[in-house]
């Protein structure tokens, strides 16, 4: 037997104060509506208290992103790309201690945090950065202008890694913002207003308001933003689509998703099995474009399970500090409530559920990784986004089969192909209706490669050239 | 090996086309997942009982033109005790030699337990003929050798001639006797993972009782990923066929870390059936020191150095 | 250095030796030559590269090519952002010395360098997004475009000491390029101190190169070189000279960068990284 020795990463790097205010104008102030706790989900241990900003409070914040406006987007690219540097530069520097506050107060696995989460944030600050002062050959003619304030609300799933791609091509193109993290995951981006400070930003360029959907509300309304960027369920896009009709304000929406990820018989099979378990299990699965459908060529169908069941029973769910934890927490009761209610209505629908032997901790929110076979396209785990480790298995027979299926979702956000033949990749991504395509690979992201969705999924683009038009008047 | 592999190296054509057939291997993924296991953090218990077992699995090996007796009788000895001065330190596994060495093993392990290997067939290129081959290993079998690490013939692989390497090997195999094949593959040549993956398979087709990856003599040698493509293999093969062969990465093992990465992957891989000396090998001159050295600083609190290790 | 400072304490003069696969050799022809400031005073010593020099060094450019064009953009791009950093860190020693060489508003030339370097930092994993593009051909084909270096550039600098040199160094190996650059004749010292941040600022050995010497010497055997796939003119004010390197390019069709008058201040385009560029055109057939 090798039997791992827990391995805890420790938490005594970072400092997380017993209460939080918001960040508005360069200072940490007291909110006036009522404060709320952040918890711990893997432990439900109370973290932090942290303010709630109040319709007032917003507005209090667009007024410095108002009045900060004038002096960011005057300042030359080449300077604002400095700052932007420097907070790049911050965040490596501290990328431990935000990884640790991130694995805390998310869920997520430290090994995922402190690899992918960080390493990504600081990309997207540099990438953007370089931008700055290059906007005239960025394809959108010449001299291109911000917008002016910029209302961002950004989900749960990758607190700091969602601000990243919010605020750095925000800035980056000379708005100012008003960003509102998720109120189960709002710890990391006060500790990124702290990096603010730390680069000397100008105050009121970026704004930080604490709260929940009334609070995201409040910014998205405010008749002085310029412009909503929201990442979030596709209800909540729905409603901001609607909100902002008639306001003139610019929108860009990342929405849910229920991507297909193709097997094909002629796979790289070992890796096809990684790439499946990746696509679905990174990050609990709370993914946006995680691969929860599996569609496989019914030629190697029962072949692959086997792989997938093996696989599967090598992960290691639990305590999200210890760096060899695979899979950590649900972020809150209210989603473990939804995986365990959609995990019913599959096994009610008829559909055959599958977990590895897996102990669950006592105290926190946990949910084992799960396949459903037999899963039919008219399945609700086969057309609702779970936004959880719960994998669907559909099977198909051709090419043509696999792409119809694949398309028959009003998401389209991603979707994964695996096969040896590169034409057939081609084809493929040719005729799938979803904003990335990976190959032979899942859940890849990149400062310059642009993502977001087809249909449901959203729309505009966020990464690489791309993800500057958002933030432009052009 | 069952019927259905039976008439596979019938001729190269229906070995070539079995070969081929396995599924491939994506390059950058293999990586990526030999890279996450590398990740894996094993302290405390979990590293001292790591450290063991990976003394336990070392074949100490020195394969240079200037050996000699008496560099072979203090490899055997350190062998038999690696640290002089703490007896609770577990014997390797072997000791892995030049064929004309073989008898000063024999001699110098007395009845230790400690396994004597050889490298035969033209090591480390491979370069000679069958009989030569042959010859070679039944000079390190009548020595006492208990274990032959063959090469391949990786200019016939390339060039697409499996038959001749699948006969190769099962003709050494035969000329080994009681004696366990070990079939170096010297992954560094063959360049490509596919090709990884079917020289292992064509190894344990032919009878091999390892697969290693490496003579040490090129580089790259023991990677990662190369060892994770083998034990997909062996753990592939004994779903195929009810036989179950062992893995050996050798060459560039050097420090602990990278030992206990290895059995990272060999648990997580083909699982802890092959977390065995019986089943996995590292090949290795300079790692033991290294163990060594992580054992006395686990058991003393404080960093090691190298002069209070022999150099043998 | 004053008299008086003299007086109190003896300076400890820096040898000024070549940058060669990222060490400091001096010339093997063991030759130097005079630096003095714009009034004319001695400054120092500066090596006098030899062909055989210049050759060393385009074998150590193309020895760093594989590893440093295999670099990710991103990797490229940390790097270069980090020898802003390090030049930033020596401001005051790069002003001390440009001033006086004579060189007027020194301040304000080392923060342009600096800023350039940024400037060129952003590039990195931006100029395919912009060089680059997805081809509609009229087929059932992918076809995609992108840049790539072309290999080993030998850059002959211009006399602007650093914001100068910096602007031809840094779009040629930001793409991934590896060069030899021949510093400017007239006031080479501070290319030897920017040799000594690039040493310390995690660019490979060997990325870039730097001779000192006689621009009329060395030129032409660079230009000659076999094993140089592009040449940058940009320094070379001496318009025989410019025309002879030219023709002598010819031979294996060098990508020549032509002499110009230059705004060092001014937005450098993109000019300098796409004259050192290939464009590959990948098709690949879309089927099942």
């Amino acid at each position: 037997m090798f039997e791992y020795a827990p391995a805890p990463e420790s938490r005594d790097i970072v400092d997380i104060k017993p209460s939080y205010g918001l960040f508005i104008d360069g200072e940490f102030v007291d909110g006036t509506g009522a404060p709320f706790k952040t918890i711990n989900p893997a432990t439900e241990e109370t973290l932090a208290e942290v303010a709630t900003a109040s319709g007032e409070d917003v507005d209090r914040a667009v007024q410095a992103a108002r009045k900060a406006f004038g002096v960011w987007s005057a300042m030359p690219g080449s300077e604002r790309a400095k700052y932007l540097f420097r907070i790049a530069r911050i965040i490596q520097e501290r990328s431990r201690e935000l990884a640790v506050l991130e694995t805390l107060d998310n869920g997520k696995p430290i090994r995922e945090a402190r690899d992918v989460d960080l390493p990504l944030v600081a990309a997207h600050f540099f990438y953007y950065a370089g931008w700055a002062d290059k906007l005239d050959y960025a394809g959108y003619g010449p001299g291109p202008k911000p917008l002016g304030v910029a209302g961002q609300v950004i989900p749960w799933n990758f607190p700091l890694l969602m601000l990243a791609w919010k605020i750095a091509p925000a800035l980056a193109c000379g708005n100012t913002v008003v960003l509102k993290p998720a109120e189960t995951t709002p710890l990391t981006a006060l500790l990124f207003a702290e990096i603010c400070r730390q680069a000397e930003l100008p105050p009121g360029v970026v704004n930080i308001v604490t709260g929940a959907g009334e609070t995201g509300a409040a910014v998205v309304n405010h008749p002085d933003v310029n412009k909503v960027a929201f990442t979030g369920s596709t209800e909540v896009g729905r409603l901001i689509a609607r909100n902002v009709a008639g306001s003139g304000k610019k929108v860009t929406l990342e929405l849910g998703g229920k991507a297909a990820n193709i097997v094909f018989d002629d796979a790289a099979i070992d890796q096809a099995v990684e790439g499946i378990v990746n696509g679905i299990f990174f990050n609990q699965g709370h993914v946006c474009c995680a691969g929860s459908r599996l569609l496989v060529q019914e030629s190697i169908a029962e072949e692959l399970l086997e792989s997938l069941k093996r696989r599967l029973s090598l992960l290691r769910l639990g305590d999200p500090m210890d760096k060899n934890t695979d899979i950590g927490a649900i972020n809150s009761s209210t989603q473990l409530a939804r995986v365990r209610e959609l995990s019913d209505i599959g096994e009610a629908e008829g559909a055959e559920r599958w977990s590895p032997a897996c102990a669950l901790p006592e105290r926190g929110f946990w949910f084992p990784p799960t396949i459903f076979t037999g899963v039919a396209q008219s399945h609700r785990i086969a057309r609702d986004e779970v936004f959880g480790p719960v994998l669907a298995m559909l099977t198909f027979r051709t090419p043509a089969e696999a792409v119809e299926k694949a398309n028959n979702t009003p998401y389209g956000l991603s979707a994964g192909v695996w096969t040896e033949k590169g034409s057939r990749i081609l084809w493929m991504a040719d005729r799938l209706r979803a904003g990335v395509v990976w190959a032979n690979t899942f859940n890849k992201f990149d400062p310059t490669s642009p993502f977001g969705g087809y249909k449901e999924s959203g729309y505009g683009r966020e990464g690489g050239r791309h993800g500057l038009e958002a933030y432009l008047d052009v | 090996m069952t019927s259905s592999l039976a008439d596979v190296a019938s001729s190269n054509a229906t070995l070539r086309a079995f070969l081929h057939g396995l599924p491939g291997v994506d390059r950058v993924g293999a990586d990526q997942r030999a890279a996450m296991l590398g990740t894996r953090s094993i302290k405390t218990t979990a590293k001292a009982a790591a450290i063991d077992l990976a003394i336990r699995m070392v074949d100490l090996t020195t394969l240079e033109g200037a050996d000699t007796p008496g560099k072979v009788r203090a490899m055997c000895a350190k062998a038999v005790h690696p640290d002089p001065g703490d007896p609770s330190v577990p014997k390797v596994a072997a000791v892995c030699v030049y064929p004309d060495l073989v008898a000063q093993a024999v001699e110098s392990l007395g009845g230790s337990g400690v396994k004597v290997a050889s490298v035969a067939t033209a090591f480390p290129s491979g370069r000679s003929s069958l009989d030569v081959k042959v010859a070679d290993t039944a000079l390190a079998v009548a020595a006492g050798a208990d274990e032959i690490d063959m090469v391949i013939d990786r200019g016939a692989f390339l060039a697409g001639d499996y038959l001749k390497v699948f006969e190769e090997i099962a003709a050494i195999k035969a000329a080994c006797g009681q004696a366990h094949l070990k079939v170096i593959l010297e992954t560094g040549e063959l360049a490509t993972y596919d090709n990884v993956r079917r020289a292992s398979w064509l190894a344990m087709m032919a009878g091999g009782d390892f697969i290693k990856t490496s003579t040490g003599k090129v580089q790259p040698a023991a990677t990662p990923s190369v060892t994770l493509i083998m034990l997909e293999a062996v753990r592939d093969f004994l779903a195929t066929t009810g036989r179950k062969v062992g893995v050996k990465p050798a060459g560039g093992i050097r420090t602990t870390k990278d030992a206990i990465k290895m059995l990272v992957l060999v648990n997580e891989t083909a699982g802890e059936d092959w977390l065995h000396p019986d089943w996995f090998r590292l090949g290795a001159s300079t790692l033991l020191n290294d163990l060594l050295m992580q054992r006395q600083k686990m058991a003393t609190g404080r960093y090691a150095g190298s002069d209070y290790f022999t150099l043998d | 250095m004053s008299k008086t400072e003299a007086a109190a304490r003896l300076a400890v003069r820096k040898t000024y030796k070549l940058y060669i696969g990222g060490a400091f050799p001096r010339s093997e022809s063991g030759r130097s030559y005079p630096v003095t400031s714009s009034k004319g005073e001695f400054l120092a010593n500066a090596s006098k590269a030899s062909r055989k020099d210049a050759r060393d060094a385009v074998s150590a450019a193309r020895k760093a090519f594989g590893g440093w064009s295999g670099a990710t953009a991103y990797n490229r791009g940390q790097i270069l952002y980090r020898i802003a950093e390090m030049l930033e860190g020596r401001r005051a020693q790069f002003v001390a010395e440009l001033a006086e060489a004579g060189t007027k508003k020194a301040g304000d030339v080392v923060d342009a360098a600096i800023d350039r370097l940024v400037w060129y930092a952003g590039w990195s994993d931006k100029i395919t997004s912009v060089a680059g593009a997805a081809n509609p051909v009229a087929g059932p084909y992918f076809n995609l475009s992108s840049p790539e270096p072309t290999g080993v550039v030998a850059v002959i600098a211009p006399d602007e000491p650093l914001l100068g040199l910096v602007s031809v160094i840094a779009p040629v190996i930001v793409t991934g390029n590896t060069c030899v650059v021949v510093a400017s004749e007239r006031a080479p010292l501070p290319s030897i101190t920017l040799a000594e941040v690039l040493a310390t600022s995690d660019l490979p050995g060997g990325v870039v190169n730097i001779l000192t010497g006689s621009v009329k010497e060395i030129a032409p055997w660079l230009a000659a070189h076999m094993d140089v796939n592009a040449i940058d003119l940009t320094g070379v004010a001496d318009d025989d000279l410019a025309v002879t390197c030219e023709q002598a390019a010819a031979e294996n069709l060098k990508r020549v960068l032509r002499p110009a008058a230059a705004d060092w201040y001014a937005d450098p385009g993109l000019k300098h990284m796409t004259a050192f560029l290939e464009t590959k055109t990948v098709w690949h057939p879309t089927g099942i």
